[in-house]
């Protein structure tokens, strides 16, 4: 993390635009940038800017924002607000798709059911997923009118209300996930299908449809986690694209805005904190990988 | 019998709702503002969400670009026009109760040239000498030298009246003296206005407003069609106007506003230091097929000045499209086929698709016209500083009125005209209403001779709302969203 808040500041450092003339426009004078620099604490060297950054990150301080001139650690929360419950609902979507469709096409190998949800699959692999979810809109928003077609209506408006418009964009996200979820679910139970302990297991009098569901699917399950791990990292800011379209005030839009606002503090706070993310989310998934396989927590 | 009471009375209530006309308003805007302070920062989206809902200056711009008085009832102006008397609304009030007199408007002014100020506009206020208050409800404003468009100036956003107890939190909760008060802002997402019931003006038809802020193009159109927005002021999705248009749900207007979108030239970089050459790029672009080209409804200026403002000059015969004496000029100015140049073009679709139509035009001159996209902050640091790295640029520049920009020491174009500087002391220093359109007509015909940049067009207003909703502003002169005005039709 001390790497990364390196790497970003220097970067952040280097990049041109002036954060003052961003806020003042073009018929600023230049008193008034000094003024607004030096409000900024830009005005200072940058090794001190970056000390007095991480100085005040190791006590918790995130810092004022340049553009909004609110706490960072608010904004972030209020778009973790949006982000995290999306990526929940996004990941849940494609669990909840994806193993029950590759284990079935895994036990009904080469046959007309595989054929066809691996069909599905590949279709929704290459399904780009903003286009799914501008296609959403059309259906559920602007012809049938059941769902509101974008924005957020923050959770103190009520949870029901605002579940109900983080529902498209989850499901834009998560259909797309589910396809190369249910693709590395159905490989890596065909792969288990094929050993020893199942075909002991058979041999021991257990239906196929046992085999399949108490051995060999919970031994397929370390790569189908690894690959939710990667899902649920990259959907807490990779969505800027879905955030587009929908209108939600996510973490990625915000990310995305602070660049070209060159509101380098809430980048760089940003930067960290996904990291830290990260670890953490490696962290949970090496915890499940213990749960599932006994034998990895005893070494 | 509960039951059944308990059913009429739903019944009633429902009819009662159905009956009474709509009084909320959602409004569709592209870009968020950064914050809620018009005398902190430039950006327009700040200025189309609080000016002259929350903040009201002494005089106030209307929909046709005419200043009308709001917190000042009248004034008198001396023969010299450098004393300005206001008679002040003293009534009004702040949104935290704060009253409202001379003292606030001697603030206000006095903040603003402060040295710590950050007023975007600071230069509005260079003017003003003094400010003082013979009595609570008059102001007395005495001026450095005459300045033509003072009343103008002080009706801007940026000069809006800040309440002296509330000035430093307007970033995040603005209070000003406005028909509608700030409720709340979902980061993001929209900001939420009330009528002000306390408001000492007429009371609006609107009770609570909402502005969406919908920066996808696509987005916006789904939102409109979709019923979840009311009126989209600045709608940027052009290429859905005619499923609009075709719609009885919905009206399309097209209307005008202060941007003049230009091909600004480095004045100070060879071969742009010669006017033949410039007069050879303006005759070169075809605006009317670049206007038709991007869909933007825009109209063709001659100068840096558009229709609608005082004392505008139609110039826009001035180079028409005639590529063969745009070759013949190059070839004068000693420019061979194949001369490269490079376009820096900022984000907006005018610029970037602009560029794309303008290079075709230029190669059919011989011009090799490269295209370099730039982010904004990037073009605010590279073509706007001093060092002014660039050959030409595509921009709009949205301040009304601004014909200062030519006369400054310093600006991006590196236009340096005597003639043209000392013209606009003369205008700016004009007490003579009729003296000061001769003069602007002026220095109108100064650019369009001179030519410094190849005028293109000015921006239009695209806006789409629901039909029935009356009083939305057709244009834009200021960067403005007045709801008071707006109500539903019956």
């Amino acid at each position: 993390m001390l790497a990364a808040s390196l790497v970003v500041f220097l970067v952040l450092s280097v990049l041109p635009g002036d954060p003052a003339q961003l806020i003042l426009g073009t018929n600023a004078r230049p008193d008034t940038l000094a003024a607004i620099r030096a409000q900024l604490g830009l005005d200072r060297p940058a090794w001190l800017r970056y000390l007095s950054w991480m100085g005040a990150l190791a006590v918790g301080d995130l810092g004022t924002s340049y553009t909004y001139s609110v706490p960072v650690a608010e904004l972030v929360a209020a778009r973790a607000a949006v982000s995290l419950p999306l990526a929940l609902m996004a990941v849940t979507i494609s669990i909840s798709v994806a193993i029950p469709v590759g284990v079935i096409a895994a036990s009904r190998r080469g046959r007309g059911t595989d054929v066809a949800l691996m069909g599905a699959a590949q279709f929704g692999v290459s399904l780009p997923n903003f286009w799914l979810g501008l296609l959403l809109i059309l259906l559920f928003a602007v012809t049938l009118g059941w769902l509101p077609a974008s924005g957020f209506a923050g959770w103190d408006a009520g949870w029901l209300l605002a579940l109900r418009s983080l529902l498209l964009p989850a499901v834009a996200l998560g259909l797309p996930q589910a396809a190369i979820l249910a693709r590395v679910t159905r490989s890596s139970v065909l792969e288990t299908l094929g050993e020893d302990f199942v075909r002991t297991a058979r041999a021991k009098g257990l239906t196929r449809r046992a085999a399949l569901w108490r051995h060999a699917v919970p031994n397929a399950m370390i790569p189908v986690i690894t690959i939710i791990g990667l899902q649920f990292s990259f959907l807490l800011a990779g969505t800027v694209i879905i955030e587009n379209v929908f209108t939600l005030p996510g973490l990625g839009r915000l990310m995305f805005q602070s660049i070209a606002q060159r509101d380098l503090i809430v980048v760089q706070d940003l930067v960290v904190l996904l990291a830290g993310s990260v670890i953490l989310v490696n962290f949970a998934v090496d915890l499940v990988y213990g749960l599932i396989d006994p034998r990895l927590s005893r070494r | 019998m509960n039951k059944i009471i308990a059913a009429a009375l739903a019944a009633t209530l429902a009819t009662g709702t159905a009956q009474a006309a709509k009084d909320t308003l959602s409004l569709g805007m592209v870009l968020e503002p950064p914050m809620l302070d018009p005398t902190g920062g430039a950006a327009a989206a700040t200025r189309e969400v609080v000016y002259q809902n929350v903040f009201e200056g002494l005089t106030r711009i209307d929909q046709n670009g005419q200043v009308v008085p709001a917190l000042a009832k009248s004034w008198t102006i001396s023969g010299d026009g450098l004393v300005y008397i206001f008679a002040l609304h003293t009534e009004a009030k702040f949104h935290d109760g704060a009253a409202f007199d001379c003292s606030v408007v001697k603030f206000t002014y006095e903040r603003a040239v402060a040295p710590d100020s950050t007023n975007a506009q600071k230069g509005l206020f260079e003017a003003i000498a003094k400010t003082e208050c013979p009595d609570p409800a008059t102001a007395v404003v005495t001026l450095k030298r005459p300045t033509a468009r003072f009343l103008f100036n002080i009706g801007f956003s940026d000069t809006v009246m800040i309440g002296p107890a509330s000035a430093a939190g307007n970033k995040t909760n603005p209070v000003g003296t406005g028909p509608y008060l700030f409720k709340r802002w979902v980061k993001g997402d929209r900001v939420e206005l009330a009528r002000n019931e306390a408001y000492w003006g007429a009371k609006p038809a609107i009770a609570s407003v909402t502005f969406r802020f919908v920066a996808d193009p696509s987005a916006a159109a789904a939102a409109m069609l979709a019923g979840d927005i009311d009126a989209f002021p600045l709608f940027p999705a052009p290429e859905t106007l005619d499923q609009f248009r075709a719609d009885k749900r919905f009206t399309v207007n097209i209307g005008t506003t202060a941007g003049k979108t230009i091909l600004a030239l480095n004045n100070a970089r060879k071969p742009f230091d010669d006017v033949r050459v410039r007069r050879a790029l303006a005759y070169a672009i075809d605006r009317k097929a670049l206007v038709d080209a991007l869909g933007n409804y825009g109209t063709p200026i001659g100068s840096h000045y558009v229709p609608g403002d005082v004392g505008y000059v139609d110039l826009t015969g001035a180079y028409p499209y005639d590529p063969a004496k745009a070759k013949a000029l190059l070839a004068e100015a000693g420019i061979k086929p194949g001369f490269t140049m490079t376009l820096r073009l900022p984000p907006p679709p005018y610029a970037r698709r602009g560029g794309e139509v303008i290079a075709a035009m230029l190669e059919q001159v011989g011009i090799v016209a490269k295209q370099e996209p730039i982010e904004w902050a990037q073009w605010l640091d590279q073509v706007f500083k001093p060092q002014t790295d660039y050959d030409a640029t595509i921009i709009a520049h949205v301040e009304p009125g601004d014909l200062d920009v030519y006369a400054r020491d310093f600006y991006y174009y590196n236009y340096k005209s005597d003639e043209y500087r000392a013209t606009f002391k003369q205008y700016v220093e004009t007490v003579d209403p009729a003296k000061q359109v001769t003069l602007l007509g002026d220095l109108q015909r100064i650019l369009s001779r001179d030519e410094p940049n190849v005028y293109l067009y000015a921006l239009a207003k695209v806006s789409v709302w629901k039909a029935g909703l009356r009083g939305m502003w057709p244009n834009q002169p200021v960067p403005a969203n007045p709801i008071a005005g707006i109500s539903w039709a019956e």
